[in-house]
């Protein structure tokens, strides 16, 4: 018995090295690595791995030379997970999620000869670490345009006897989300200016039960229209169900959501995908801080479901109100965060002094109100406007 | 009881077996694994475009590829072990503690609130024994409380220990909100309190302070007056109290125990490893750690093997899982038919199992059994 299993095991062992030393032989020269904080599950991270596919598409790269590792949490192991991938052979490391910069940054000092370039952070632009790249995009103004949207239908349903009242379910306290309900309201308060909003936070990225719970909550206390900045199918789940219009993020809900998705926001990532894996195989250096835009198709609005509109004409007002509010904001006539457009404790904003550079204590450290406007993402990518308004009442 | 005819010897006879060969247990259990991993390859020839068979070198290439891919399944591997070690001496017990995971994670919240209150102020080797101390109290803190609860008022440790988890969830993210004032809710990399790094490998450490805990907690259960009384108590309190053991005394200083070593892990996870807070730091290993140590038979030597197979299945999987572009689920389906055979296994372990298919061929038999189970009708009846 006792030979017997020790052969077995023994066979086991050799066939199990022979075989990987067959699957070892791969080389393709250049490489990129993707981590991700979860898997296609989250519309967030799946919005990130549909941009890979298209820039590796587009740059005609083969499949051994992108490799994705998914769910990835926010310690020590996004750092084994990029130098694994520098292992790999990986001449660029991307990661997309807020919490990976601090491993991120560690990993470039680590490993100089490779660029690390990371989504959503802060501290590339003061960090000195010539390899260590931060990248957003304008996504303020995807969400002003979704506003928009969501203002003709609120207008519709005002029309019909409703309360101008519109909710939204956050993730985190933080100026990005800020920024981008924020931009949201004003978009919607462009059509339907006594509009007010609540917004509950989760305090999590992905949560679907506390997403659902915070947007049946929202629309007890009476909000009819509910937007979210939170990664999972929970808020548009349960405005489906509620038969609430809702506006939704990272791509289009429609599959699930047909009576109730109007539109959608989302960062297009193949840009900035495109735009560094050129970067570095033409030996040039990456923007240690890029910021995408209308412009770089970088900020793009899934298309609107003319059925969630009870009349049909005003689904097309709305679509060319939305195409004129896009011209305007990329000829420089219209402004997101004008301050001519919102109050802060009854008073209109003329100075500011935002929290840019990176310090523990987050210093607000930057002017950012320049000819009358909050200059949104022009100091640094990642989103820095965390003013709360006037009209929006945050609950938690 | 179901009715059999006198005359009729049923098909399949399950039987309890105590006297199986330590071989043979093992034999089948290697077999169970091995049936886990074709099961494991079918899967993923039905779940993969292309090459099935790959899915055996990317659980080996996951795990053993590189000499980084071998440092951190020892260190996962280590970092499971403690935390299955903290489990078991309750569970000797049969005190089902399920609270490893809110145990460790206030233990990272002690070390990293040091870290984050007197890091600057304190010599990091200083601050490194408040940390250390911090932790281990907070965990006994944290298992001691349902420990007094089931001594003194009888109270369910299971669901008590598992809300216990709970609160410590809320409390992580409490205190991360007081930190972080963006509001981003990321604590990011403290600059404090990291442990010293031997030759060069940050899991050196790590690995070392838990081999030496697996063997101290092994002495002390099998070998120490302690874990003599704490398996007494798991058999029978009511023989305990006869033979004079202070049961309340010994579920106590048990919890207190499970709580230190569960400190430990927190403080590992904050200055060995991740130099960070996080509500999800521990990463569910409280829970696998149950599962862990119930496969070893509470026996802190075989816990090295049990940690070992689930930590190298568990990174193995999710390396294929990715190399196929599968997502996460992939990995828990595969650790999970592990999991599945191994519980299964143990069945074929504690019964044996015999075929009757040629009765009718044996007449004498037959008559046999018609008398047997005569008497067994008469004796049940």
């Amino acid at each position: 018995m006792k030979k017997v299993l020790a052969i077995v095991l023994c066979v086991a062992m050799l066939a199990a090295l022979g075989v990987s030393l067959v699957a070892c032989n791969d080389t393709a020269d250049f490489k990129v690595g993707f981590i991700c904080l979860h898997d296609e599950n989250s519309t967030y991270d799946k919005n990130f791995i549909d941009a890979i596919y298209e820039a590796q598409k587009a740059l005609g790269l083969k499949d051994d030379q992108i490799i994705i590792k998914t769910n990835v949490p926010e310690g020590n192991e996004c750092y084994v997970a990029a130098a694994d991938l520098v292992d790999q052979g990986c001449k660029i490391v991307f990661a997309n999620s807020f919490g990976h910069e601090s491993y991120m940054l560690q990993a470039a000092k680590d490993f100089p000869e490779v660029q690390f370039c990371h989504a959503t952070g802060t501290m590339a632009h003061d960090a000195n670490v010539s390899n260590f790249q931060n990248a957003f995009a304008s996504i303020y103004e995807g969400r002003y345009l979704a506003g928009v949207a969501a203002g003709y239908k609120l207008q519709e349903l005002v029309n019909g006897g409703a309360a101008a009242k519109i909710g939204y379910v956050g993730a985190f306290p933080y100026a990005e989300v800020v920024s981008g309900y924020t931009s949201f309201y004003l978009g919607v308060k462009s059509v339907v200016s006594n509009v007010t909003m609540e917004v509950q936070f989760t305090n999590s990225w992905y949560d679907e039960t506390a997403e659902k719970n915070a947007a049946n909550n929202l629309i007890q206390r009476g909000a009819v229209l509910i937007s979210q900045h939170a990664d999972s199918w929970g808020a548009p789940t349960a405005c489906e169900q509620a038969n609430v219009p809702n506006v939704s993020y990272n791509g289009s809900t429609i599959s699930n959501c047909p009576n109730t998705y109007i539109i959608s926001s989302r960062i297009n990532w193949a840009p900035y995908y495109e735009y560094m894996i050129k970067c570095v195989q033409n030996g040039e250096d990456i923007a240690a801080d890029w910021t995408g835009t209308i412009a770089t198709n970088s900020v793009l609005l899934t298309d609107l479901n003319a059925n969630a509109y009870a009349d049909a004409a005003t689904a097309t007002a709305a679509q060319n109100a939305i195409n004129t509010a896009k011209a305007a904001l990329q000829n420089g006539t219209l402004e997101v965060f004008d301050c001519d457009t919102f109050t802060v404790g009854g008073a209109a904003l003329s100075t500011y002094m935002a929290d840019v550079n990176t310090d523990s204590a987050f210093t607000p450290d930057t002017q950012v109100i320049e000819n009358g406007a909050f200059e949104e993402s022009s100091k640094r990518s990642a989103p820095y406007f965390d003013v709360r308004i006037d009209g929006i009442t945050c609950l938690n | 009881m179901a009715k059999v005819k006198a005359n009729k010897t049923p098909l399949v006879r399950v039987s309890k077996r105590t006297d199986i060969s330590g071989w043979k247990a093992l034999g089948i259990r290697a077999i169970a694994f091995v049936a886990a991993l074709v099961v494991g390859g079918i899967v993923t020839a039905i779940l993969v475009e292309g090459n099935p068979f790959k899915f055996y070198s990317y659980l080996f290439t996951g795990t053993f590829g590189t000499p980084r891919r071998i440092w951190k399944l020892l260190q996962d591997l280590a970092m499971l072990l403690l935390i299955s070690l903290a489990v078991t001496p309750a569970f000797k017990m049969r005190f089902w503690n399920i609270g490893a995971e809110g145990q460790a994670l206030v233990g990272v919240l002690a070390a990293g609130a040091m870290i984050y209150y007197i890091g600057d102020s304190v010599p990091n080797g200083v601050l490194i024994l408040i940390m250390a101390a911090a932790a281990i109290v907070a965990g006994i803190i944290w298992a001691v409380i349902p420990g007094i609860f089931k001594a003194y008022f009888n109270t369910n440790e299971t669901l008590f220990t598992l809300m216990m988890n709970y609160v410590a969830m809320c409390l992580v993210n409490y205190f991360i909100n007081i930190w972080v004032t963006s509001g981003s809710g990321v604590l990011g990399v403290l600059a404090d309190g990291h442990f010293p790094v031997i030759g060069n490998q940050p899991q050196i450490l790590t690995v070392i302070i838990v081999a030496v805990i697996t063997v101290l907690v092994a002495i002390y259960l099998s070998r120490s007056k302690h874990g003599y009384e704490l398996s007494v108590v798991g058999e029978s309190e009511n023989t305990a109290r006869y033979i004079g053991i202070n049961v309340k005394k010994v579920i106590i200083r048990t919890m207190v125990l499970s709580g230190a070593l569960c400190g430990m892990v927190g403080l590992l996870l904050v200055g060995g490893i991740h130099y960070t807070v996080t509500a999800d730091l521990v990463g569910g290993t409280g829970f696998t750690a149950i599962l862990v140590s119930w496969l070893a038979k509470f026996n802190p030597i075989y816990m090295v093997a049990t940690s070992f197979l689930v930590t190298f299945l568990n990174q193995g999987a999710t390396f294929a899982a990715d190399a196929y572009r599968l997502g996460g689920s992939f990995s828990d389906i595969i650790v999970g038919l592990f999991f599945f055979a191994i519980i299964a296994c143990e069945f074929f372990i504690n019964y044996k199992v015999s075929f009757n298919l040629k009765s009718k061929k044996n007449e004498a038999k037959k008559a046999e059994d018609a008398v047997e189970s005569e008497v067994k009708e008469e004796v049940q009846g």
